[in-house]
């Protein structure tokens, strides 16, 4: 029986994550802003086959509460297998040109808040020796685009700060894995026009379990985005920066 | 975004919001200007005509929680669940849904919407037979409680009702227990059309029965037909008790996709009368056998997106029902004249129903139901017109999920609870709201458009 810790659950790739790993038996704890919402999950996940699920209501941009909330899940879960970091924002990148406090305020819930909890999390996979951290990040992260900079920014703190994690933890059998998915078809992307690039929340899902089970670094998901990327960044900054991406 | 029915036909505009959860929804339908005939709610998009269109579509896909299971196989779920999911779910811990149409991908609103009938309905009767109760979410905004003892009238009409009273938000279904979730089935030869009701009646007590009629067969063949039996096969037949974890995503796993929309002129005459004969002579010697319940049920799922294989300008699913007393004439006589025009339909289906139920728009009739598959071409509204009228004078009636163009009177005449129906409408929506495209062609909303 695995037991996985997840924070951000209710967001639409979360929740299809904690579903697939209850139908196997799980023990989960989960960690989101709102309490009747969560309590629905916790139904959900309970009748699909979860062994116990537990939560804790929070806001993850309040960092002095991170520690308390670790300390739930621990004596929740006892020990922590997997840990899936899923919680984030999708920004209005013109409205944050014009505020700073706004893009604070999304670097602080896309990155920052993600940084806070890892290094919390960090010193107790390592007491543990063992574990598996995995943190949604986004393709994204990979280039600065003028459509999305803010977004990206805070993705690409937290992939950077990943591959510095996944050495750091090396020695105490702590694994690392990245997930920089592309277009998903979610309740945070309802505003945006649909291409033959979307793909659904659960197929990200069935990625993420076997990246973690398989001890995968970096995955993009799905595959063919590690392709698309590696095209964005290959482009000649002075052609890319006229780009309208 | 251009949106359809599963037949492809007709297409629309129209704009489509998934709300989050259940409380979104409700904050949608309170906060946006509600202009008449404007919205309607659409679960998985599988019904095949114009019922689930409107310019403002209102999804229910992430209404897809299980919220509540007892020992006695209750379950409380929301009405975005796939009846897929609560197979996948249920079957290997023993329980089986006690209505089973055929595809896995039809929301549990769906079902309730169009009172979804499956192979065993001339045992067992509709879906909403079994659903307990549900929760409404009505045009104003409020929710309610309908069940058969609490807001009755709101229930029957809501059975069948095709979206228009509101949107099932939760719902409670009975699940029934099985030992197994295998199918024994057995397979039976008929000839003609007498054949097959001959065999129908000779099998009253067999829990599943459909028939599959080789449409291209004329003359003294006219209703040539293989007739499929299924029981829920017992625990030891199927090699161990039903708690097997193979049986979780059966139909699926063995899926082949139609990558994209072919020429509709590969589903001929000359194929579909190689394809139907080939079925018939093929299906004959394997007469008794053990199946997965997926592959009972659901055989078409295993393809998905078949409805690419009619081409551009999709098709139309005829479905209706005749009463027993004049089926056999009924149902020979719409055969005789789709073979005369040399109208093929690729898949034909042929059911023995049941007694039709309390619900004012519910379908199934004690009778007779064939189900035709046409691709759509110009021709093809005459023949339908025609097929009209000889449904209509052996007191038959279409299927509402099925149905893409029949006219307001033809609808009347089939169900004559549609005033019962229009007066709960007037009731929970007087506004006309929640309108589909099919609503305003069969005057559902009479008042307001």
């Amino acid at each position: 029986m695995q037991r996985v810790l997840i924070a951000g659950a209710v967001s639409a790739i979360a929740k299809e994550v904690a579903r697939l790993y209850a139908s196997d038996g799980a023990q989960l704890f989960l960690v989101g802003r709102d309490s009747a919402k969560l309590k629905h999950l916790a139904d959900d996940l309970t009748i699909r086959g979860a062994s116990g699920v537990g939560f804790s209501t929070a806001d993850l941009t309040h960092f002095a509460e991170h520690d308390s909330i670790l300390e739930e899940a621990r004596t929740f879960l006892d020990e922590i297998d997997i840990a899936l970091i899923c919680h984030g924002s999708l920004p209005d990148q013109q409205a944050c040109e014009k505020s700073f406090k706004l893009t604070q305020q999304e670097i602080n819930i896309n990155g920052l808040s993600v940084i806070s909890l890892l290094t919390l999390l960090s010193r107790i996979f390592a007491s543990q020796g063992k574990g598996t951290i995995a943190v949604i990040t986004s393709v994204a992260g990979d280039r600065g685009r003028r459509s999305n900079y803010v977004y990206g920014s805070a993705k690409a703190m937290v992939s950077t700060y990943l591959q510095g994690l996944r050495g750091s933890l090396l020695p105490f059998n702590v694994h690392v894995v990245d997930i920089r998915p592309g277009f998903v078809d979610t309740p945070m992307t309802a505003g945006m026009k649909k291409g033959p690039l979307w793909v659904s929340p659960q197929r990200i899902a069935r990625i993420i379990i076997k990246a973690v089970s398989r001890r995968k670094h970096t995955v993009y998901a799905p595959f063919f985005w590690r392709y698309i990327m590696f095209v964005v960044r290959i482009i000649p900054e002075f052609l890319f920066k006229r780009l309208k991406l | 975004m251009e949106t359809y029915g599963w037949g492809r036909f007709p297409k629309t505009d129209a704009e489509i919001t998934a709300p989050r959860d259940a409380a979104a929804l409700q904050a949608w339908v309170r906060e946006t200007d509600g202009r008449a005939g404007h919205a309607i709610v659409r679960g998985a998009g599988r019904s095949y005509g114009d019922s689930a269109l409107a310019p403002q579509i209102l999804s229910s896909r992430y209404l897809d929680h299980f919220c509540e299971f007892d020992d006695e196989g209750r379950l409380r779920c929301s009405g975005g669940v796939t009846l897929g999911h609560i197979l996948d779910n249920f079957v290997p811990r023993g329980w089986f849904l006690p209505v089973i149409p055929g595809t896995r991908f039809v929301t549990v609103g769906g079902a309730i919407a169009s009172d979804i009938h499956g192979k065993n309905h001339h045992l067992d009767g509709c879906f909403g037979n079994f659903v307990e109760s549900f929760q409404l979410l009505l045009a104003t905004g409020d929710i309610l409680t309908c069940s058969r003892e609490e807001n009755t009238e709101i229930f029957r009409a809501t059975c069948g009702g095709m979206g228009l009273t509101g949107i099932v938000l939760e719902a409670v279904l009975r699940l029934r227990a099985v030992n197994s979730s295998a199918i024994r089935q057995q397979t039976f030869q008929a000839q003609n059309l007498d054949g097959v009701f001959g065999l129908f009646d000779a099998n009253p007590d067999s829990t599943y029965s459909v028939a599959w009629l080789d449409c291209m067969a004329r003359g003294d063949a006219l209703g040539r037909s293989l007739l499929f039996l299924g029981e829920h096969a017992s625990a030891t037949e199927d090699g161990g008790g039903p708690a097997q974890k193979r049986d979780r995503q059966s139909g699926a796993s063995r899926s082949v996709t139609v990558p994209f929309t072919t020429p509709a002129f590969l589903l001929n005459k000359f194929s579909m009368s190689l394809f139907n004969a080939c079925y018939f002579k093929l299906a004959a010697n394997r007469k008794d056998k053990l199946l997965d319940y997926a592959e009972y049920f659901f055989p078409l799922d295993r393809f998905l997106h078949w409805n690419r294989l009619y081409g551009r300008n999709g098709f139309l699913q005829y479905q209706f029902v005749i009463p027993q007393g004049q089926a056999r004439e009924g149902i020979g006589a719409v055969l005789k004249e789709v073979t005369e025009q040399g109208k093929g339909s690729f898949l034909s289906v042929l059911k023995k129903l049941g007694e039709h139920n309390d619900h004012y728009l519910s379908f199934p009739l004690e009778g007779y139901t064939l189900a035709l598959d046409f691709k759509y071409e110009k021709s093809l509204p005459r023949l339908l017109d025609r097929l009209d009228r000889i449904v209509l004078s052996h007191g038959g009636r279409l299927y509402l999920a099925k149905d893409a163009r029949m006219s307001k009177d033809t609808f009347r005449q089939g169900y004559p609870k549609w005033e019962k129906f229009i007066a709960v409408k007037r009731q929970v929506d007087p506004d006309c709201r929640f309108a589909s495209l099919q609503a305003r062609r069969l005057g559902l909303c009479p008042d307001a458009l």
